[in-house]
């Protein structure tokens, strides 16, 4: 009897072991398996450690990383560089990989290897992940640079992890902090005389065909009730039929099939599909690419990008608002799309999800105040402060014939070193001096830029010094070498009184 | 006595000189894996890098932002709207032909580095930059091992061709020498190929 029921338990436990192993390898193997909500905690239980706040969100996307099951060091380094190059060498990286192809760097590549992006960033060890997703104790400046030969004299007394803390360096993106951007702009005000943020140009850019924009089929005029294109055979909500008509799109000859049916990106304008009930990103992207790419690059679009299902505030590391967790990231999802609303966008939007400090200090912040005054026409266009003004801001991106304005939307371009924002947003309104001040004061960001900076970052100080000190060397340098020529034209005129006395002697003899 | 020892020096001496010039012929002899001797090699690249570095220096700098004064030139030429400085076009071309994984790699370094990034690092880059500043018009050519490769490696000197190479090196800020004049050695260019 006893046998019977161990048999039993063995049968019952043999098969459930086989049951379970099905379900991770499925999970191990099956990308789709990410995609469903049952099967995704299997593929979540393999994961060796969570990822970092910058992949947390497409974690589940193994195979964005891991592209081949049994690929070494260099693949998952071409999956860092499929997704990170571009903005890297637009950040004008300090450490390219390209610095240390030269065989002299051998020794120090041995030390560091600044070739690998996981030398400096190992995913799955929140353990030992420090900010900026750096898993190096931070102390990592100093194994390259050290020393006499390395370190300035006015840094002797620096201590080791300092470097990127102090928001003086970064290892990568400097472009706000290099010394002769600081001297350039040491002796500028906190607040500038004329504070103005970019302006909106996207109809400029259509107009100028600096993007695939399918001028033919939508010319930019204004469409009338019963010029809309939507199929005779649907039924038109009134309430999406009048949104549209006041919508800018409808005053700027966007019709419905722009949205509702495919186009192709590469022929602007090309229908290549057919009516489409509720558009994703796509059908944004035949006007909107710089921005669909940006949506994609940053942290609420990414999912998609990686074929994951949109991003919710559920999945989110930041507090976000509970009645909101389910709701999915998609173009719509901010921007109405009937009733596409970009000041909405650009506050009430983010506002309604992000539930931490800094968003709920906003609307006691001066950019909130700034922002009402611009919205109640008080203050010019470009002179209020919203939320996208600084996460998403309108900056210059180079196209095939030159460069346009527009918003980006990878929230992250701007964050991460925060100095990142300096220069596209900051300085807009700020002098350097107290962009770099405010950034580096974490309470003061977490009050929303109420009030002032409350320690200063000297590194303008002592950029402004040292180049002082080095245009006095030069001109002491060059006095010294005028004298010394001066000297020499004197020696070689009293040589010449010497000849001209041989030429007289010479001239008396014959 | 002291003739013996007269002689016994002049064989040392011999000597050395003899170990010397085998091995500098040694160096100059290695041949790379297609056949071509290094030197070869090394001597033409050079070739084809000096000329497109003066032609670059002088009729784009000297000619643009010194004379007509219709552009500047700036290591910041991205903020700054102005032209890439010539040793900052030299670099960046050796970084995307490295992109390219070739079979040689090169670089501009120099003694007064404006730059500390660009000081010499190996014995032989140490070796060379002095040899060709204290031997104007000859080349430096030895081998090396760097981590567990062996490369033929070559120094060439790097001229003033310009005055706007003097006067932009004499006047930086970070110069670590401020006395250059026109058709002196600056640095130099080294050359590596990798032996087998």
């Amino acid at each position: 009897m006893a046998k019977k029921s161990n048999k039993q338990y063995w049968i019952i436990w043999g098969a459930l072991s086989v049951l379970v192993a099905a379900y991770l390898t499925y999970g191990l193997l099956e990308k789709a398996s990410a995609t469903q909500p049952l099967m995704a905690e299997g593929r979540l239980m393999l994961l060796p450690g969570h990822t970092t706040h910058a992949h947390h969100q497409i974690e589940l996307a193994c195979e964005s990383c891991h592209t081949e099951a049994f690929g070494g060091g260099e693949l998952i380094q071409e999956a860092c560089v499929s997704c990170h190059a571009e903005e890297l060498e637009l950040g004008d990286d300090s450490h390219p990989a390209s610095k240390f192809d030269d065989p002299s760097n051998v020794e120090r590549l041995e030390v560091l290897d600044a070739q690998q992006c996981i030398t400096c960033h190992v995913e799955h060890k929140p353990d030992i992940t420090n900010p900026m997703g750096v898993t190096l104790p931070q102390d990592f400046c100093a194994h390259c640079h050290s020393g006499e030969d390395e370190m300035p004299p006015d840094h002797k007394d620096f201590g080791f992890g300092g470097c990127t803390e102090a928001g003086c360096h970064n290892y990568h993106d400097n472009r706000a902090l290099y010394e002769d951007f600081l001297v350039k702009h040491s002796t500028k005000p906190w607040l500038l005389d004329e504070p103005q943020l970019p302006k909106r140009a996207f109809a400029e850019a259509a107009m100028e065909m600096m993007m695939p924009y399918p001028m033919d089929q939508y010319p930019l005029e204004p469409l009338s009730a019963e010029q809309h294109d939507a199929p005779s055979s649907m039924s038109v909500d009134p309430k999406v039929h009048a949104d549209w008509l006041a919508s800018s799109h409808a005053k700027n000859g966007v019709n419905c099939s722009a949205c509702h049916v495919n186009q192709d990106p590469e022929t602007a304008g090309e229908m290549v599909g057919q009516w489409i009930e509720k558009p994703d990103h796509t059908g944004c992207q035949s006007c909107h690419d710089k921005e669909i790419k940006g949506f994609l690059a940053g942290k609420h679009g990414s999912p998609i990008a990686q074929g994951l299902a949109p991003m919710t505030p559920a999945k989110a590391r930041l507090p976000m608002k509970s009645d909101v967790h389910d709701t999915a990231l998609t173009c719509s999802t901010c921007h109405d799309s009937h009733k596409p609303d970009t000041r909405k966008a650009a506050v009430e939007s983010c506002m309604s999800c992000h539930n931490d400090e800094h968003t709920l200090a906003y609307k006691a912040s001066p950019h909130f105040k700034l922002w009402q005054d611009e919205i109640a026409g008080k203050a010019p266009a470009g002179s209020g402060v919203s939320c996208a003004s600084c996460h998403m801001p309108r900056v210059d991106v180079e196209t095939e014939e030159g460069s346009r304005m527009m918003v980006q939307h990878n929230q992250n371009d701007t964050l991460r070193p925060n100095e990142k924002m300096i220069r596209p947003v900051c300085m807009s309104c700020h002098g350097l001096g107290f962009s770099i001040d405010a950034l580096a004061d974490p309470a003061l960001i977490k009050n929303n830029f109420n009030g002032k900076p409350a320690k200063h970052v000297d590194s303008i100080d002592m950029a402004v010094a040292k180049d002082l000190e080095a245009r006095q060397k030069r001109e002491e340098e060059k006095r010294k070498r005028a004298e010394q020529a001066s000297e020499e034209v004197s020696a070689e005129a009293e040589g010449s009184t010497v000849a001209e006395e041989y030429e007289e002697d010479f001239d008396e003899y014959n | 006595m002291k003739k013996a020892s007269a002689l016994k020096l002049s064989l040392i001496a011999l000597g050395v000189l003899a170990t010397a010039g085998v091995t500098a012929t040694t160096a100059i002899a290695a041949k790379t894996d297609d056949g071509i001797t290094a030197k070869t090699m090394t001597d033409a690249l050079h070739t084809v890098m000096a000329a497109d570095r003066k032609i670059y220096t002088k009729l784009i700098i000297s000619r643009l932002a010194k004379k007509e004064k219709v552009i500047t030139a700036s290591e910041h030429w991205k903020d700054e709207k102005a032209l890439v400085l010539p040793a900052q076009m030299f670099r960046y071309a050796s970084e995307e032909v490295a992109k390219k994984k070739p079979s040689f790699s090169y670089k501009l370094l120099s003694e007064w580095p404006i730059n500390k990034q660009n000081a010499p690092k190996t014995k032989a880059e140490k070796e060379g930059l002095k040899f060709i500043a204290a031997n104007p018009g000859k080349n430096y050519y030895t081998e090396e091992k760097l981590g567990k490769k062996k490369y033929f490696t070559a120094v060439y000197a790097d001229t003033a061709v310009s005055p706007a190479c003097v006067s932009c090196h004499n006047d930086h800020k970070d110069t670590p020498r401020s006395d250059f004049k026109l058709g002196e050695v600056m640095g130099g260019v080294v050359i590596r190929v990798p032996l087998k």
